[in-house]
């Protein structure tokens, strides 16, 4: 019953119509663009977030009343084809400084465009912070919304 | 640990769906969940083994009994969620660099 579970990582690919550069800077400095908005932490609206270019450098969001909420950091800045970012932010979008878990983003040029493949690891570190996840897993974004969620998709 | 795949044919179902609706009530022995559901006890006990190897629940034994409840640390509904969040994120990321990259294309062409 102790056994430690270890989920294999959320992967992503998608390609983009643009060259790796440009890809990446909209990943990055662009980030405000395409950031769903649904997804924020303070309890104003969201300005845009933030994800300063450098290692070591602050991943945040800035809300229309000039709040500043934490989301993680930048871990590795390799453009324009790397960038790992460290992820802090509970299932109920909460910043937790004590939860690390990395999104690695590699650009590669494919054809006339750029592959994107993102990997979300470390996700067993989620299970540690059981308390969050139990109220986001009965909470409505969680349990409810999914089992809709999945309604929706069966029905196809 | 269940892949995305997994998770979704798990809970396609509509009665697996039913099943962990009631164990969000609390954990409960197969018996219990069973009643009340259209399909027979040994159909249950099937949909929990999908269940379980989905990740979504765990089960222990109390006494002679076996009791089944939805796992906290089984992440299921955790990769769920975040396996979506990324998929729509990406989805507007692409559209915003290929945007950009028309845009910066029409400005070259002039």
């Amino acid at each position: 019953m102790t056994s430690r579970i270890r989920p294999a990582p959320v992967r992503k690919s998608i390609f983009v119509q643009a060259p790796q550069a440009r890809a990446f800077d909209v990943f990055t400095r662009e980030i405000g663009q395409w950031w769903p908005k649904s997804h924020k932490i303070g309890p104003v609206d969201v300005e845009r977030p933030i994800i300063e270019p450098r290692e070591g450098g602050r991943w945040y969001e800035l809300d229309v009343d000039g709040t500043e909420c934490e989301i993680g950091k930048v871990a590795v800045w390799d453009p324009p084809a790397r960038l790992i970012l460290v992820w802090q932010l509970t299932p109920d979008f909460k910043f937790d400084p004590n939860l690390v878990t990395e999104v690695e983003v590699l650009f590669t040029p494919e054809g006339d465009g750029t592959r994107v493949e993102l990997e979300h690891r470390d996700l067993e570190r989620f299970g540690e912070r059981s308390e969050a996840m139990r109220e986001t897993i009965s909470g409505p974004g969680g349990w409810p919304m999914l089992l809709e969620l999945f309604g929706e998709e069966a029905k196809k | 640990m269940a892949n995305a795949a997994q998770l979704i044919s798990a809970l396609a179902d509509p009665t697996r769906r039913a099943v962990l609706e009631r164990l969000k009530e609390g954990p409960r022995p197969v018996g219990e969940i069973a009643r009340g559901l259209p399909v027979t006890r040994p159909a249950v006990s099937q949909h929990l083994k999908v269940l379980k190897d989905a990740g979504l629940v765990a089960d222990k034994s109390v006494g002679t009994r076996r009791i089944y409840y939805i796992d906290p640390k089984g992440l299921g509904a955790m990769r769920a969620w975040l396996d979506q969040f990324w998929e729509q994120a990406l989805d507007a990321f692409k559209l915003a660099a290929e945007a950009e990259a028309e845009k910066a294309q029409k400005k070259d062409d002039e």
